[in-house]
């Protein structure tokens, strides 16, 4: 029987450390609305998705209120519709005709934000890859809640070049589609190396198509905790330190991974994944930057923050492992910049570079995340940070992502405001040195030695 | 069904358990188990109740509670005790 000290310490935990799910994801597969007529296909995807999630977002509030404990977010992923509107879609304008429908299926559904907009391109482009991803920023600045993603590299293919360069002009033509809105669209834009099948955070998650029809997966959070937890050990070695994060990561899965299953009991869909990823937001209290600062930093960035976010993400993972059947998605500790007040602190007082955010992403998930950048970044700079992320990527074997907002009109010492659980950002400096002519070269980069390593 | 975990937080105050358990009794919900503490002059108190007997829908007694709770100065939840014992057992 539970005691009251359990009881009080869990309630702690909702109440004072921001514990929550912070998503219940909904994967769902549209391979079977495939039609060669583009109206019967956006009939096929939207009745699929209204059909299959019509309860997922009641099914959500219900869970939160008979356990008592928040789900942040209710959200779809979908098949890649680069591979859904391959037979129908014979030109960008008609993908984005998708994309209002897929926004449209979200409104009425009720989640906020539904992923999947997307291609995988590791190794080349099909003609309806290119035309989806050449409709990215008409589809973002013509959508509210739609995600877009593209995978430009793997371990097991080597990194998509001409993918890359693509990429960057996509970026900045995305930010300029939506610069009356500080280039919001670019947060709902992320280019991934490695991407998981089953991820349930947003903007990455898309349903690949080794999944199910239909799969719910979970996404946990938990910052707060961790570092309220480790404020009870300040001073004590790394053993203590290392076991006392691998606990409360044990604690706050368990509550993943329940709510995970009364979600699939409920709902009649199997339970795919728990994802242990530590998700900030930009509130108070709920940073992944304040953790490695409990841990003995002065400040995110400085010297050591590298090995305690590797310490931090490793024992995440061991003590989330343990606590959820299946495991998968992202899996580590986010480092966003926007999305969280302890890293905007450290980039406004000059402690935290784009260099150290790209050390740091080798041993952490995802990558560089909602960073903002000046408005005039070429498109070839661009490319050339998602090039690196995806060399990381490609070589560590882990998923590596890229969310770049280069916001138009807004320089270095601008804040820019993108509102909600998305937050706000300084912009930060970019190297300013040329690297078109690497990037001009186009076509592969071979997939790496698997031996050797070093 | 699992059990149900309801606790009772707050600033301690004559008649907090009567007006819980009164609630409870007419809604056809039995009291397992009531442990007690006060800290300071603040009353922590949890319940384990079993609501298999109560027509009453979960989200309306989840609800209802809450108001309760702010009708009398304390904060009242009630969760699923699968919350706890997930978090805490093996």
């Amino acid at each position: 029987m539970v005691t009251i000290i359990e009881v009080n310490e869990t309630n702690k935990m909702i109440e004072q450390e921001k514990l929550d799910v912070r998503t219940i994801t909904l994967g769902i597969s549209l391979l079977d609305c495939c039609d060669s007529d583009l109206d019967a296909l956006n009939r096929n995807i939207y009745d699929k998705i209204t059909r299959v999630a019509e309860n997922l977002v009641s099914t959500g509030r219900e869970i939160e209120l008979e356990y008592g404990i928040p789900i942040v977010n209710k959200r779809i992923s979908v098949t890649p519709i680069a591979l859904v509107g391959g037979r129908a879609c014979r030109s960008p304008e008609d993908f984005v005709e998708v994309a209002k429908t897929l926004d449209q299926a979200a409104r009425d559904t009720g989640v906020n934000f539904l992923g999947g907009y997307s291609a995988i391109v590791s190794k080349g482009m099909t003609p309806a890859d290119e035309a989806l991803i050449r409709s990215i920023p008409a589809a973002l600045s013509s959508t509210e809640r739609v995600c877009s993603s593209v995978n430009i590299g793997s371990t097991k293919t080597g990194i998509n070049m001409d993918a890359v360069k693509l990429m960057g002009e996509i970026v900045r033509e995305t930010a300029e589609a939506t610069k009356e809105n500080n280039s919001l669209g670019c947060a709902k834009l992320v280019v991934l190396c490695n991407a998981p099948d089953d991820n349930p955070f947003m903007a990455g998650a898309f349903h690949g198509v080794s999944e199910a029809d239909a799969v719910i997966n979970v996404g946990v959070s938990g910052p707060g905790v961790i570092k309220h937890a480790l404020e009870g050990v300040r001073g004590k070695n790394f053993e203590v330190l290392c076991e006392t994060v691998k606990r409360t990561a044990f604690k706050v899965t368990r509550a993943g991974q329940l709510v995970a299953q009364e979600a699939s009991e409920r709902l009649g869909i199997p339970f795919g994944i728990v994802d242990l990823s530590l998700a900030p937001t930009p509130s108070v209290g709920d940073s992944v930057a304040e953790i490695l600062e409990e841990m003995g930093l002065e400040s995110v960035g400085a010297p050591g923050t590298t090995a305690a976010l590797a310490l931090l993400n490793d024992q995440v993972k061991k003590g989330g492992i343990m606590a959820s059947s299946f495991v998968g998605g992202l899996s580590g500790a986010f480092i966003p910049v926007s999305e969280d007040q302890g890293m905007i602190d450290a980039v406004n007082r000059g402690a935290l570079t784009l260099e150290k955010l790209e050390a740091m992403t080798c041993v952490c998930s995802v990558g560089l995340d909602m960073i903002a950048i000046p408005g005039d970044t070429p498109a070839s700079t661009i490319s050339g940070i998602i090039a690196d992320e995806a060399a990381i990527g490609m070589i560590n074997n882990k998923t590596t992502a890229v969310r770049l907002i280069p916001v138009i009109g807004k320089d270095v010492g601008d804040t820019v405001e993108f509102g909600g659980l998305l937050g706000h950002a300084p912009v930060q400096q970019v190297n300013r040195f040329c690297c078109a002519d690497f990037i001009n070269r186009g076509g592969r980069i071979p997939a790496p030695i698997h031996s050797f390593k070093n | 069904m699992s059990k149900t975990i309801i606790t009772v937080v707050g600033k301690d105050a004559v008649g907090i358990i009567a007006k819980v358990c009164t609630y409870l009794a007419d809604n056809q919900v039995n009291v397992e188990d009531i442990s007690q503490t006060i800290v300071q002059g603040y009353f922590n108190m949890m319940m384990i109740v079993d609501t298999s007997g109560s027509t009453k829908p979960y989200a309306g007694m989840v609800t209802e509670l809450d108001d309760l709770g702010d009708a009398i100065g304390v904060r009242i939840r009630c969760q699923r005790e699968d919350i706890f014992t997930k978090m805490h057992r093996i």
